[in-house]
């Protein structure tokens, strides 16, 4: 029995280490190298485009970065109806998408069987597919003059409502906050729907079933078991569709109605950031292609800082999940 | 007797009855949801369909672009066609390789450290920057300095794609079981080996079809192209230099447009896209389900 074991020849650890051939190595240094491209392109995005803009924050200072004024043709340039209009319009998507996505993702993950699970996922892929471009063509040619009669008709039925009536007023044309709202709302319900999924698959079997066996119905097995353990996730859910929703560009160009405006009336033509800058910047120079980048600069800031907290948060509640 | 077959106070058997109509509500609102995100879904596609089918044709997906002052010429989309396909394909190219290495990186090698924590995280984050970034992000650091491009183009659509590349192939890398790579190391494989032996064939159906997910999304994608194209209405086959054009970017150009031709051209453009994409997205499913030897 001993000898056996000592026939083999006896390599030292450190001999093994050695070992590792020069092509391992470089792939390695490769592999790691497209790692950190990543992390170098987001500093790269920061650091080139606020040097762009310098000149408008230089030119301009603070209050005037953060005023209303935008007139290309007086070097005014300031940025808050672009701020106002990504924030109202982010808005009205979330509060149409949030109900829908959780709808969808609740009845994929708790209602229907695999066999019907699969052609409503192939659905929402479908919906996450169509481009940007095609939603704002449909949006501003074929939905834009249908929504146009819609308004008019709930105008003239608020008309003189206190809140109502400031809210939902005659409208100018079918193309306004709220029907860039309305287009990002579809395209944002497929990611939110997809990532709250994901979070309500991590609910542990044995709560749904603890839930059960005390006689809930589906709904209370929902309230009970699933809300408060996927309640986090589906959080962080949101804000990435809310970032989503505020640096969609092009749908929202087509359809926003191009007019930089602070309004309370949501059927009103407005603007957003990252609309005018796809519609301004082939005619810009100078100090005004600066504020356009400049506003680019703001919206990247902005949506990082969305998904850093929302993916935590998703992270945070998914690991967590897993681990209990 | 009487006393054993009274019933309980409460019955356990079946919830009272407003209780179960409250879930039945709730359910029918989820099925709802689902019917009320349908609507725009097949609105748009049957406009598309509707709108485009009458347009497209082998002749419009070859011909030139008419200059916009023949109101009624539909003319084709040509320069439209081939400019996308050069700049989405010239993205996947650069975009592609590095995302499999990176995703590479974090699942064989960083495993648990820090760094791939960190890379993976941000990777996550930058699917959230918003495309139009990424265009002004090239447009300052390549289109400034070496004028207008599909290269320029290109370079957008692959910052785009990457992270989208990375967490996909990371996805699928982790579902490779070690036991297989525990068995190469076995045999005295060394680590790249394994991994370009063992791991990325085993793992190759769900990475493709990853990928070929981000080459739809990336070829729907016009904010990125706006300024390091610069839309023109000519075909430039040398997608390295010289201003270039792609489908989105005709299609926002003409959407505002009050020419007939122009409008029935975008229907026509969008009808092309979405087949494009829809395309892929069928392939995607068809590898994986057919290809995939682990996973799902």
């Amino acid at each position: 029995m001993s000898t056996t074991t000592q026939a083999g020849p006896v390599v030292p650890a450190s001999a093994l280490k050695e070992r590792r051939p020069l092509g391992d190595r470089i792939f390695q240094i490769l592999a790691l190298a497209a790692g950190l491209l990543v992390l170098a392109i987001l500093i790269l995005i920061a650091f080139s485009t606020s040097q762009q803009a310098s000149s408008w924050f230089s030119a301009e200072g603070l209050s005037g970065v953060f005023s209303t004024t935008w007139n290309p043709a007086a070097n005014k340039f300031g940025s808050l109806d672009f701020v106002y209009g990504t924030a109202i319009t982010a808005l009205i998507a979330i509060i149409i998408a949030v109900p829908l996505s959780l709808g969808i993702a609740l009845l994929l993950t708790e209602v229907v069987s695999r066999r019907w699970s699969r052609p409503i996922v192939y659905v929402i892929d479908l919906l996450a597919v169509v481009p940007s471009v095609v939603w704002g063509l449909w949006g501003i040619l074929v939905l834009a003059p249908w929504l146009q009669k819609i308004y008019t008709s709930i105008g003239s039925g608020v008309k003189g409502i206190p809140v109502l009536g400031s809210l939902f007023g005659p409208p100018v044309s079918g193309a306004s906050f709220f029907t860039a709202g309305l287009i990002l709302a579809f395209m944002i319900t497929p990611i939110i729907t997809s990532l709250s999924r994901e979070v309500i698959a991590t609910v542990p079997a044995i709560d749904r079933e603890g839930a059960y066996a005390l006689g809930a119905t589906r709904w209370e097995m929902i309230r009970g078991a699933v809300w408060p353990h996927s309640q986090s996730g589906i959080v962080g859910a949101v804000l990435l569709g809310l970032g989503r929703a505020m640096g969609e560009t092009i749908a929202a160009a087509l359809v926003i109605g191009a007019s930089p405006q602070i309004t309370s009336h949501l059927f009103a033509p407005g603007y957003s950031m990252p609309s005018v800058i796809a519609d301004q910047f082939g005619e810009a120079s100078g100090v005004f292609r600066a504020a356009l980048i400049g506003l680019g600069v703001l919206l990247f800031a902005l949506t990082i800082i969305i998904n850093v907290i929302a993916r935590g948060v998703v992270a945070r509640s998914t690991r967590r999940s897993r681990g209990a | 007797m009487a006393a054993t077959t009274q019933q309980p106070a409460v019955d356990l058997r079946e919830p009272p009855s407003w209780r179960r109509t409250k879930n039945r509500i709730m359910t029918v609102l989820m099925v709802l949801a689902l019917l009320i995100i349908m609507v725009p879904l097949v609105f748009v596609l049957y406009t598309v369909i509707s709108k485009g089918a009458g347009i497209i044709s082998g002749q419009f997906l070859t011909a030139a672009i008419p200059p916009n002052v023949l109101p009624g010429n539909i003319g084709g989309m040509g320069p439209a066609v081939v400019g996308t396909l050069e700049i989405t394909a010239l993205a996947s190219v650069i975009a592609i390789p590095l995302g499999v290495l990176g995703a590479i990186y974090l699942n064989e090698y960083g495993k648990k450290n820090v760094l791939a924590k960190i890379i993976g995280f941000m990777a996550d984050v930058m699917t959230g920057v918003p495309s139009i970034v990424m265009g002004l992000f090239i447009f300052s650091i390549w289109t400034l300095h070496f004028g207008f491009s599909g290269l320029g183009g290109a370079f957008a659509l692959a910052c785009l794609m990457l992270p989208l590349v990375i967490r996909s192939s990371q996805e699928m890398l982790s579902l490779v079981p070690d036991a297989l790579r525990e068995g190469s190391y076995a045999l005295g494989a060394s680590r790249a080996r394994v991994t370009v032996t063992v791991v990325l064939p085993t793992a190759i159906g769900g990475i493709v079809s990853g990928c070929l997910l981000a080459v739809a999304r990336a070829a729907g994608e016009t904010a990125p192209l706006l300024f390091t194209i610069l839309t023109v209405s000519s075909t430039n086959s040398n997608v390295f230099s010289g201003p270039d054009t792609a489908l989105p970017a005709q299609i926002f150009a003409n959407a505002t447009s009050p020419y007939n031709g122009a409008q029935a051209r975008a229907w026509g453009a969008a009808l092309t896209l979405i087949v494009i994409a829809f395309i892929l997205l069928v392939g995607a499913r068809i590898i994986t389900a057919r290809f995939t030897r682990v996973g799902r």
